[in-house]
């Protein structure tokens, strides 16, 4: 099929994709969790954790390590539950429906509530087949062109189309560690969630493949809402809105990225960022 | 006896040099042992070792040698013409001999020329057996008294043992080789002699099998055929159905056991595939003579069908479950190497597990379990004693698996099995067989050796 | 900057995309999937019930079949040792009292249990009930105590593998005469001397105390047992040295080269080698080339160790590089030779681990066929094996022999001689189990 061809009009399309129909406008919460606990098997990780995320906001979540923010972001769309020592308890509401309930269909929460992880992981494909898994398994386009339209679109807007274009059937494997991400990316968002979740995106990538990375993720603030862990307040200042503070387990604090990095008002959060410890 | 009593002498010997080798080390320090360059022990191993090992290597030798040397002198000294009598009469005189001699035949009815050879046989066992072990005592006495005389203080005697040690090591690794090189000697010699007799592309290429040569040359149809393909053909099917059994058998449960099962699941199903994989193979080729090929007839009347009751089938399903085990442990390794962000990154997109299984782990894992399965087909192709036991002996070409088929190894056994001489095509055509499949095997194992150890490198 | 600022920027003019509900897509796509993933599952437990099927199917075959071979059906006979048939001169000799025409006294001492029976073909038949063992019996009984000669004593003799077959139901009355190895007559005799409380069941111990034999009556698996035992000595011997020698060098010394390199590829390769290509090897090598005896335990024994080296070498290899490097750093930095460190530290702390290995290799080499065949242990050997250079019979051989035996009593005894055989390997393994559990170590 003639993919130049489509790119052409896709990049002329360019749309401003409000495909789901995202109902919220933003700054609305997306998310709302309260009283979120965490244990793998004896151990306590989480302890009560009462956290908004806002629609079409980049919300980051920092903290030393092991202080319970990857723990957390993985409750969101239920990533623990792969773990089988692991218990969440505490409500976590998605658009005002508690995810946690036992009814809830994790597959179903999972489409909506993409991921991408610390190291990237494309499957050992090509990179046609990484980003047209998820539409495929979730039976989201209705044929091959289709299908080829999902998969230039998401790597358009992962920034990855130019580079990938003419290699679209070599393995995924072979890029870049930078490109490897934004393909995980792509691949997310070629099932056109509603919330992305990104586990310390940049913390296996050099500073240029990071700085791409941190821009893309202001584009795609556009249509998706985002949560990401970092270790590195640079950037969590440079791509959030909002920033939640983790400590050993518990949420120190949270509000407006600008406010926690000018005029925190916990000291423990004062130390952390001017960085005493950590 | 002779022997064994020979071997305890000596390793008194031994240890009586070892005693004295530490005895005179410490005798020339006057008990001081700071002023040894080694531990007083070492000097003992040094005595010892010079005191054993050259007289234990002559009483090996001459074990390994005595039959030949014997047969040889025996041979020699018999009248000229019994020496004049082919090869395969002087091998049958030959073992008279040996029987008379050592009082395991009768006396009667054996001429008064092989009783005289058998006592000289007797006699010249004795004789070299005792000339050996009083040459190999004096070997003994001599490597202890030379290595005692060169024990000073100064010696470097723990440098010496361990170099003798590390000699000795390299020496048991190499037998690894030796082994490898005896196998493609062997069978590569006798295969050429079978070569002398069939050409070589009858033999590959015949599509006839009937290796029953004729007792006299004037005998019709003296020469039997040494077509191999239906034995090849045969050997692909039974294997191509076990495969078919332990294939999906052993992959399917090794997923089930690494994805799904529960852990208490698994403390009984894995102890289970391992008792199916440590049952001797003698005991599947009884119990697939006994049970499954019956069954399998009897089912087949049902349906009108005839099934032979040696049917490859029977075979080939028993010896799939002989091999479910070996399939499931590689598949099982090979499934746990995938790292778990490829199960991570699929199921963050929403993918259920089989989902997961199928698009992402099984195409992960696709180079290792090929190579699994690889050397599951070289195990099966290998495989002796079922296909013995329950297919047949006919050579029939043919793919239909209700038939009886037979196997190269089928062949090998029954052309080797009770008594025949060792120079006729029959006999040399076992080795030209194994020559096959030691071939085939051994290909399969290095491609898929290569294969699984590329995609072991991939995910560490 | 670039192309990711391009990325979203979004434009008038284009083709519409199609707004997709991925919602419901997703919602809509699961009840498929979700029958796909319980279809999967059920594959994958298919899977494990077959296996667990067929371990079932195997064990109760064998044992329904081996269980009754430790029962074996005898008759109480009262036999008259009359002095003119053992000694007619009268001295005792031993030669006399072991070549005396016993299976008279047991003729007699039968046929007047019938007195009906007077035909010569009927007589026969008669007499094809008892066992040709009984003689034995007596004879053994005599030569243990002459004194008993003259007397009348009560022995307990087994009948014949037919009748005994058919004591234990295998053979059927309800067949035709015609098809059926036991007569009606030889049923009616049976079924009076039962009346006469005669016939006992008996513990077999005969199987475990005999040699082979061509009745399966008096076949017993002990001279199978002591080959197996001399076989494994001679592997054991062989391979064991051998391998933890090899396996010291290539993993503690061995210089990472091309040579090392081939010695490994050759190590792994062996292991896959079929176990018939040492058989030819043995063959050639042991039996053509120098001239060693066949069927001895000595020769099996050398084919098996070739067989299992490269098992317990891989094994051994495993367990010393599971000893930390600290261990080895440690000794060395206290002044040990290399080879010091390696026997004082490395090999007693990586044992267990060998001795696992071992163990099972032996295991597999307890329950090999094939190479044996090629070196001559199918022979019908008889005697009881006193050395490893007796010509002997292992138990997985003795296992083929008896299974192509057309009696049906010596299917009884495959069986049970797989039991045994079994039990064995059950014990080696269970034994390579506790060794792992007891001496497991995490570093």
């Amino acid at each position: 099929m003639d993919m130049t061809n489509v790119a052409t009009e896709m990049t002329d399309a360019a749309p401003h994709l409000p495909s789901h129909g995202h109902s919220q406008a933003a700054g609305e919460p997306k998310f709302v969790t309260r009283g979120v606990t965490v244990h793998y098997g004896e151990k306590q990780a989480l302890f009560g954790i009462d956290l908004d995320i806002n629609t079409n906001e980049v919300t980051a979540l920092i903290g030393p390590s092991g202080c319970g923010k990857s723990t957390y972001l993985r409750c969101l769309n239920r990533m623990n539950d792969t773990i089988p020592i692991c218990r969440v308890g505490g409500s976590i509401e998605l658009d005002g429906e508690n995810i946690l309930a036992k009814e809830v269909d994790v597959v179903h929460l999972r489409a909506r509530v993409g991921m991408v992880f610390q190291k990237p992981n494309p499957f050992p494909k090509s990179i046609y087949e990484n980003v047209c898994y998820g539409p495929r398994i979730h039976g989201i386009a209705s044929g091959k062109d289709d299908l080829d339209e999902i998969v230039e679109r998401s790597l358009e807007r992962a920034g990855l189309w130019k580079e990938v274009k003419d290699r679209l059937m070599e393995p995924g494997t072979g890029l870049s560690g930078g490109q490897q991400q934004r393909l995980c990316i792509a691949r997310a968002i070629a099932v056109d969630p509603e919330v992305i979740l990104m586990d310390e995106p940049c913390s296996a990538l050099d500073p240029i493949a990071t700085a791409k990375i941190e821009e893309l993720i202001d584009e795609l603030r556009e249509n998706y809402t985002i949560v990401i862990v970092t270790h590195s307040m640079q950037q969590a200042a440079r791509v959030s809105q909002r920033t939640a503070f983790f400590h050993l387990g518990d949420l120190i604090e949270h509000g407006d990225t600008d406010q926690i990095f000018t005029k925190p008002k916990n000291e423990k959060t004062q130390d952390y960022i001017t960085g005493r410890f950590g | 006896m002779q022997t064994f009593t020979l071997a305890c002498v000596l390793l008194v010997l031994t240890y009586f040099g070892f005693r004295m080798g530490r005895g005179r080390a410490l005798g020339l320090v006057g008990g001081k042992a700071t002023r040894l360059h080694s531990l007083p022990g070492y000097y003992g191993y040094y005595v010892a070792l010079w005191c054993g090992i050259p007289a234990f290597l002559m009483v090996a030798a001459w074990l390994t040698l005595e039959p030949t040397v014997l047969t040889m002198l025996t041979t020699s000294s018999l009248p000229a013409d019994v020496q004049s009598l082919s090869k395969n009469e002087l091998g049958l005189v030959l073992n008279d001999i040996r029987n008379l001699a050592s009082g395991s035949a009768a006396r009667a009815n054996v001429s008064p020329d092989i009783v005289a050879a058998a006592e000289r046989y007797a006699t010249m066992r004795h004789l070299g057996f005792a000339a050996m072990a009083v040459v190999a005592l004096a070997v003994a006495v001599a490597g202890l008294t030379f290595a005692r005389t060169r024990v000073t203080p100064d010696m470097r005697a723990r440098n010496r043992v361990e170099q003798t040690v590390r000699v000795i090591l390299i020496a048991s690794s190499t037998i690894a080789i030796l082994t490898t090189v005896g196998i493609v000697l062997s069978l590569l010699f006798e295969s050429l002699r079978f070569f002398e007799k069939i050409p070589a592309t009858d033999f590959l290429f015949g599509l006839e099998w009937s290796p029953q040569t004729a007792l006299r040359k004037d005998q019709v149809g003296s020469s039997g055929l040494f077509g191999a393909i239906p034995l090849f053909a045969g050997t692909l099917l039974i294997s191509f159905i076990a495969m078919c059994v332990a294939a999906p058998v052993g992959l399917l449960s090794a997923i089930y056991m690494s994805e799904y099962a529960h852990s208490r699941v698994r403390a009984v199903a894995k102890p289970m595939l391992e008792v199916l994989a440590g049952i001797p193979t003698v005991v599947y080729g009884f119990f697939a003579a006994l049970t499954v090929a019956p069954f399998f007839r009897d089912t087949g009347d049902l349906f009108g069908l005839s099934i032979s009751s040696e049917s490859a089938l029977a075979a080939g399903v028993v010896m799939g479950v002989m091999i479910i085990p070996f399939v499931s442990s590689l598949s099982d390794d090979v499934i746990n190497a995938v790292p778990q962000a490829m199960r991570e990154g699929s199921y963050g997109l929403g993918a259920t597990q089989s989902e997961t299984i199928r698009r992402v782990i099984l195409p992960a894992a696709l180079p290792g379990i090929v190579g699994g399965l690889l050397l599951a087909v070289s195990r099966a192709i290998g495989e002796t004693m079922i296909v013995v036991m329950a297919a047949g002996l006919a050579a029939n070409l043919t793919a239909n698996p209700f038939e009886a088929v037979t196997t190269v190894t089928v062949q090998i056994v029954t052309l080797l099995v009770g008594d025949q001489e060792f120079d006729s095509a029959k006999t040399l055509a076992a080795f030209a067989l194994g020559l096959v499949l030691f071939c085939v095997t051994l290909a399969l194992n290095v491609v898929a050796l290569t294969v699984v150890n590329k995609y072991r490198e991939q995910y560490e | 900057m670039s192309e990711v600022v391009q990325v979203g920027t979004p434009s008038a003019a284009g083709r519409p995309v199609a707004v997709r509900d991925t919602k419901a897509l997703v919602a809509k796509s699961l009840k498929r999937r979700y029958a796909a993933e319980r279809r999967f599952r059920l594959y994958g437990v298919a899977a494990i019930a077959f296996a667990g099927f067929c371990v079932a199917v195997l064990f109760v075959t064998i044992f329904s079949n081996g269980y009754t071979a430790f029962w074996q059906t005898n008759i109480r006979l009262d036999v008259t040792l009359y002095p003119q048939d053992i000694d007619p001169q009268g001295d005792r000799s031993p030669k006399a009292l072991s070549t005396a025409n016993y299976q008279k006294l047991i003729k007699q001492a039968f046929g007047d249990l019938f007195p009906d029976v007077q035909n010569r073909r009927e007589k026969r038949k008669l007499f094809d009930m008892i066992s040709p063992g009984a003689t034995f019996v007596i004879r053994d009984m005599v030569l243990k105590d002459p004194g008993l000669i003259g007397k009348r004593v009560q022995i307990s003799v087994p009948l014949s593998d037919d009748i005994d077959q058919f004591a234990k139901g295998f053979i059927k009355a309800e067949t035709p005469e015609s098809e059926r190895r036991v007569k009606d007559a030889q049923i009616d005799w049976f079924q009076r001397l039962k009346d006469r409380d005669l016939v006992v069941t008996e513990f077999n111990s005969t199987f475990f105390t005999a040699g082979d034999s061509r009745e399966p009556e008096l076949a017993g698996i002990l001279g199978a047992i002591m080959g197996s035992v001399f076989t494994m000595i001679v592997t054991l011997a062989i391979s064991f040295p051998l391998a933890v020698g090899a396996s010291i060098y290539l993993e503690e010394f061995a210089p990472k080269n091309k040579w090392t390199q081939l010695i490994e590829v050759n190590i792994n390769n062996l292991a896959a080698v079929p176990s018939i290509v040492f058989g030819l090897l043995g063959l050639a090598v042991f039996l053509n080339f120098f001239n060693l005896p066949r069927s001895a335990p000595l020769v099996g024994g050398m084919v098996l160790a070739l067989m299992t080296l490269p098992t317990i070498i891989i094994a051994a290899r495993a367990a010393l590089k599971a000893v930390p490097p600290s261990i080895r750093e440690a000794a060395l930095g206290m002044g040990a030779s290399p080879v010091q460190v390696v026997f004082h530290h490395v090999l007693p702390l990586s044992m267990p681990g060998i001795l696992t290995g071992t163990i099972i290799g032996m295991a597999q080499a307890l329950g090999e066929t094939a190479p044996l065949l090629m070196i001559g242990m199918v022979a019908f050997i008889v005697d009881i094996p006193g050395s490893p250079v007796d010509p002997a019979t292992v138990m997985p051989v003795q296992i083929y022999l008896w299974s192509d035996s057309p009696e049906r009593a010596f299917v009884e005894r495959t069986s049970a001689a797989i039991m045994v055989l079994l039990c064995f390997l059950i014990v080696m393994n269970a034994l390579a189990v506790v060794l792992r559990k007891k001496f497991e170590r995490r570093w």
